[in-house]
């Protein structure tokens, strides 16, 4: 990333460009790198599939201004006048706001729990990955071997290792924290080999020339010195889990507030409580967010 | 090492006994949390151990795609297709509107502190809104069509990115952006000079990544919006023709691992 920030301002006006020359009193710099050849095509490309896209994408015949408009005038509803159907939230007709409300935090609590369970076995099996798959511990065939294996196992969308599992296991938690897991142990293992890969390479070398065996090394110098970047980056993705929860339990049957939204925008059409649950999953993301950014700042200054 | 028979002094072994306390204490706090969350959702970890093996191997058996599946592939790879342009589509809409956002927002370029405190809060809730929502909202008024899909997409890459640009608009652009405002340049000048050339790779490199992104998610914004190739995987997921719907599975891993493999090998030229 250094050598792009140096090549980016030495263009923007930081040294004198060498091939220049002056065209009616303006200096013009007309060096045209590689590099950047590659980023105008790149721009070309893309810009061109994106109208493309627009030129030939489905509608299915909706009226787009009028549709705007109603998405608007919804997104006003949400906001300013959400409320829950106390029997969407198996409670009485008679029950009032707050016992509702209180039944409404339970649901959210499954999608919780649903994220704190796919994190926690997804982490556990990272670390164990992680140590196998870290290029100072191990040798180079098994890390790749499981670079490899986990490579696959990223490329196929969460929702439908948890479709799959479902088939084996049935639609609920079981399936949903499966299928949930393994893009958890893609993205962690990933995060803790390389921050096992940060360790000195001397104090490997001081422990092993001390008599040290594998285990030694691994609890005494490598998880004391990765510890804390590990639970960061573990929380990390506990906030994505979360997302990740609320669209299982919509898309795949896990349960929990996804469930809930799914069924109050695809069979009661109820925009008042797709409001009061979408606000209600945008207060614990923000509350995560914020969590997140604190620890990211104290133990991953340097982390994108 | 047995602590307990060591010469070492008191105060050093009961800094260990406390770490390890310490240690019992919070493994032990994870795993009460865990039991609850286990009853709360009704997640057992034996069943979990038990279906891991008997999924997989069935997997084995049934997800591999017969003669019907290879007639049908035009029809997926159709499917496919709309699927990749919705996934551009929106993460390039996405990085021009959060070009002009991070513009706003960034500590660089913020044209006062209103419209940055307005531009991060705005990023902040679509981000926070997970794309599942946002297709459940769209799918309400603009029923269920691909144009819902690249909508909820858009919403979604646009809080994302938004964030990304100001982080790398900081990072890159503060040392070219001070020296143009010293020698007078405007505005317009400073964007164009400055924050455009420094910060664009890196840019780039991050819409190349919400492609990526965009790529899984719009499988799980097909399912919910009846869209593109998350709506095919639904109608043989559906219908029981798993070998079928392994068909979809196979093209779209294909089609991440290519992208992914396009886009770092990009991005290793233009950084």
């Amino acid at each position: 990333m250094s050598s792009m920030i140096s090549a980016g301002t030495t263009a923007a006006g930081g040294a004198i460009p060498q091939h220049h020359h002056v065209r009616k009193g303006r200096i013009v710099i007309s060096k045209v790198t590689p590099a950047k050849l590659w980023l105008r095509s790149v721009l070309a490309v893309l810009v061109f599939f994106t109208l493309y896209g627009f030129l030939t994408i489905d509608t299915a015949g909706a009226d787009l201004p009028a549709s705007f408009v109603q998405t608007v005038r919804y997104f006003w509803i949400m906001f300013t006048s959400p409320r829950a159907v106390a029997s969407h939230f198996g409670m009485s007709q008679s029950a009032g706001g707050f016992p509702v409300f209180l039944s409404a935090v339970k649901v959210l609590g499954i999608t919780l729990a649903l994220a704190f369970l796919s994190t926690l076995t997804g982490g556990v099996v990272a670390l164990v990955l992680g140590l196998l798959a870290a290029r100072n511990l191990t040798n180079d065939r098994i890390s790749n071997t499981i670079k490899g294996i986990v490579a696959f196992i990223r490329a196929v969308p969460t929702v439908l290792w948890v479709l799959i599992f479902a088939i084996g296991a049935g639609l609920g938690a079981v399936a949903a924290v499966i299928g949930m897991s393994f893009h958890t142990v893609g993205h962690l293992m990933k995060a803790y080999s390389e921050s096992f890969e940060e360790l000195d390479e001397g104090v490997i070398e001081a422990l092993r020339a001390s008599g040290a065996k594998w285990p030694h090394i691994i609890f005494q110098a490598v998880m004391p010195s990765s510890i804390t970047s590990i639970l960061s980056w573990t929380f990390i993705r506990f906030e994505i889990n979360f997302a990740v929860a609320v669209a299982m339990g919509a898309a795949a049957g896990a349960g929990g507030i996804g469930f809930n939204l799914f069924m109050s925008a695809g069979y009661f059409f109820d925009i008042r409580e797709i409001g009061y649950i979408t606000l209600m999953i945008l207060v614990v993301a923000l509350l995560m967010e914020v969590i997140a950014a604190r620890l990211k700042k104290h133990y991953q200054p340097d982390a994108l | 090492m047995n602590l307990y028979s060591t010469s070492l002094p008191k105060e050093t072994v009961w800094y260990f006994i406390r770490k390890r306390i310490g240690f019992f204490l919070v493994l032990s706090g994870f795993i009460i949390i865990a039991a609850g969350s286990s009853r709360l959702t009704g997640f057992s970890l034996i069943d979990a151990f038990q279906a891991i093996p008997r999924v997989v191997s069935w997997m084995f058996s049934n997800l591999i795609p017969d003669k019907r599946a290879f007639e049908r592939l035009p029809r997926i790879l159709e499917k496919l297709w709309d699927t990749i342009l919705m996934s551009v589509m929106s993460s390039v809409t996405a990085a021009v509107f959060a070009f002009g956002f991070a513009l706003l927002g960034s500590v660089t370029t913020k044209p006062n502190n209103f419209f940055a405190v307005f531009s991060r809060a705005t990023a902040s809730i679509n981000r926070n809104i997970p794309v599942a929502a946002w297709a459940m909202i769209f799918l309400l008024t603009f029923g269920q069509s691909s144009f819902t899909g690249f909508l909820a997409l858009f919403f979604a890459s646009f809080g994302f990115l938004t964030r990304a640009f100001i982080e790398t608009i900081d990072e890159t652009s503060i040392s070219s952006v001070e020296a143009l405002r010293a020698v007078g340049a405007g505005y317009s000048q400073q964007v164009m000079q400055a924050v455009m050339p420094s910060a664009m790779p890196q840019m780039i490199s991050w819409v190349l990544y919400m492609i990526e992104v965009n790529i899984r998610s719009a499988t799980l914004v097909g399912l919910l919006t009846g869209s593109g190739i998350g709506f095919m995987f639904s109608i043989y997921y559906k219908s029981l023709q798993y070998k079928s719907a392994s068909m979809v599975i196979l093209t779209i891993v294909v089609v991440v691992l290519l992208i992914e493999y396009i886009s770092n090998s990009v991005r290793r030229r233009i950084l």
